[in-house]
């Protein structure tokens, strides 16, 4: 079994700034579990959804912003729909995202580093280059072998670009991007 | 039915890619029934899941750049065929009506924003505003003896606050849609269950299990076929189907369509133009299936 030390390791002002981000109120939650329960991820998780909602009422913000789940949360919804105090879940579990890029953390490194390529394509061409995101995720965390099987199957119907589709507006894109990162510099 | 509206049309990524088939038969559909698409000119990528995972103020600044485009071409609606362009065009939408954050908005897009259109799905606009009855009177080639399975995915219809469009535990726009082109609906109990959405370059052995579960699933109910509405399930569902066989140690060959792919056969809509060649399983196994059904009852009927 887990302990936590509250008087040790809690932080408030981290609890502040989830509710600050996210515009919900996390004391609401009262441990019912049902966003756990409906939660198709839960097999791969470390800390299951409900957990992550109590851990952040108790201010855990190292314990959260370390954990896996908030990189394998596909954002279903289904957590989010079916909190009974309306709570927005997958907004939450998106501003620990958050928060854990800013720290610099990635408890799914993989995950982290496939969203960035897919993200650095769209920076580059405006709309994202499938294959270019593939090819940069490969290169970026050697796993060479992934998907390989799937290369038979798809190529032949012409469904992978070997171009990307540069848009005229791609400097416009780009400058979201610069301006953004601009932004969350100051 | 209201007079045909025009509609600015936001294919998205996959559309040009992966999942072109659905891009090419939306349009092929859309167009039996009289409503007319028009590109958003120029259009970006939403950011899809990767955006909002960084930032809430950016994703909306790169969806609101297309909404933008098609305010200023005079376009009120907003319609796109994948689920997750339209969560973040929709979410979008929304969060710009907090003055604050539009504010943020507005700095990252170095301008003013308008009053944006609505966004609709195609599924929504082909429910909604054409209707299941209208549908039905295009059907010349009925998909009798079809049996299928609709897979809504899980954004399509949830958090129904945001989606504001059909139930987000039961869904039925699909069902209904497919009924009017003659096939026969089988209940799906995993309808909005995710398939593993964006994990499977990353977390294969995540994506092959719950795609394993829905693809067995379907198998358990004996349908010929899957239906999706999402580029991103179909692709998990389609081209990873062996991964998840594999996992699960099991051997299904259950291809999966876009809806629309289904509504063009039962107009009559030639193959090329609905892209069925671009499936992984072959469908066409599936197809004949449902005709020799279809055709076995109609003679027990006539001999009865
Ligand atoms: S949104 Fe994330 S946490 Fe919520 S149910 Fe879906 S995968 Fe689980
Ligand atoms: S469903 Fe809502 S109230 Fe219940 S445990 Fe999850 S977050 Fe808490």
């Amino acid at each position: 079994m887990d302990v936590v030390f509250l008087d040790k390791t809690r932080d408030d002002a981290f609890v502040a700034e989830v509710e600050r981000e996210s515009g919900q109120n996390v004391a609401l939650c009262y441990q019912c579990g049902n966003c756990t329960a409906g939660c198709p991820y839960t097999f791969a998780y470390d800390i299951p959804v409900s957990q992550i909602m109590r851990l952040l009422q108790a201010g855990q913000k190292d314990r959260l912003l370390k954990c896996k789940s908030i990189w394998l949360c596909a954002t279903c919804e289904s957590c989010t729909t079916r909190c009974p105090n309306n709570i927005d879940v997958a907004k939450i579990m998106d501003v620990l995202r958050h928060q854990a890029r800013r720290h610099g953390l990635a408890g799914e490194r993989n995950v982290k580093v496939f969203w960035d390529a897919f993200l650095d394509s769209v920076k580059a061409h405006g709309r994202v280059f499938e294959l270019g995101a593939l090819a940069t995720y490969v290169t970026r965390t050697g796993r060479f072998w992934t998907d390989m099987d799937l290369g038979p199957k798809i190529f032949p119907k012409g469904k992978i670009g070997f171009k990307p589709h540069d848009i005229k507006g791609k400097d416009e894109v780009k400058k979201i991007f610069d301006r953004f990162m601009e932004e969350s510099s100051k | 039915m209201s007079s045909p509206r025009t509609y600015a049309y936001y294919p998205g990524c996959s559309g040009l890619g992966t999942s072109m088939e659905y891009d090419i038969s939306t349009r092929a559909v859309c167009k039996a029934l009289g409503m007319t698409l028009t590109d958003i000119p120029d259009w970006s990528c939403c950011g899809s899941t990767p955006a909002h995972t960084v930032d809430h103020s950016f994703s909306t600044a790169l969806s609101a750049r297309n909404l933008k485009i098609a305010a200023k071409a005079g376009l009120s609606t907003v319609t796109t065929p994948c689920p997750s362009c339209l969560t973040n065009l929709k979410t979008a939408g929304k969060n710009v009506k907090d003055a604050e954050f539009k504010k943020k908005v507005e700095i990252l897009l170095d301008g003013q924003l308008p009053e944006l259109p609505e966004v609709m799905s195609v599924l929504q606009a082909l429910y909604e505003d054409i209707g299941a009855d209208v549908v039905a009177e295009h059907v010349k080639k009925p998909l009798t003896g079809l049996k299928v399975a609709c897979y809504y995915g899980c954004i399509m219809n949830r958090p129904p606050e945001v989606m504001e469009f059909d139930d987000p535990e039961h869904p039925i726009a699909m069902d209904k849609l497919m009924e009017a082109a003659g096939a026969t609906v089988i209940p799906f109990p995993l309808k909005v269950e995710c398939c593993g959405a964006s994990l499977g370059v990353a977390r294969k052995d995540v994506v092959a299990k719950l795609t394993g579960k829905l693809i067995d699933t379907a198998a358990g109910l004996g349908v010929d076929a899957l239906v999706t509405a999402c580029p991103l399930c179909q692709m998990n569902l389609d081209l990873r189907q062996d991964q998840a066989n594999a996992a699960l140690g099991t051997r299904h060959r259950i291809p999966v369509f876009y809806y629309t792919q289904l509504l063009g056969l039962a107009f009559d809509l030639p193959e090329e133009a609905l892209g069925l060649d671009k499936l992984c399983v072959d469908p066409h196994h599936a197809l004949e299936t449902a005709k020799e059904r279809a055709q076995n009852t109609k003679v027990r009927e006539e001999t009865a």
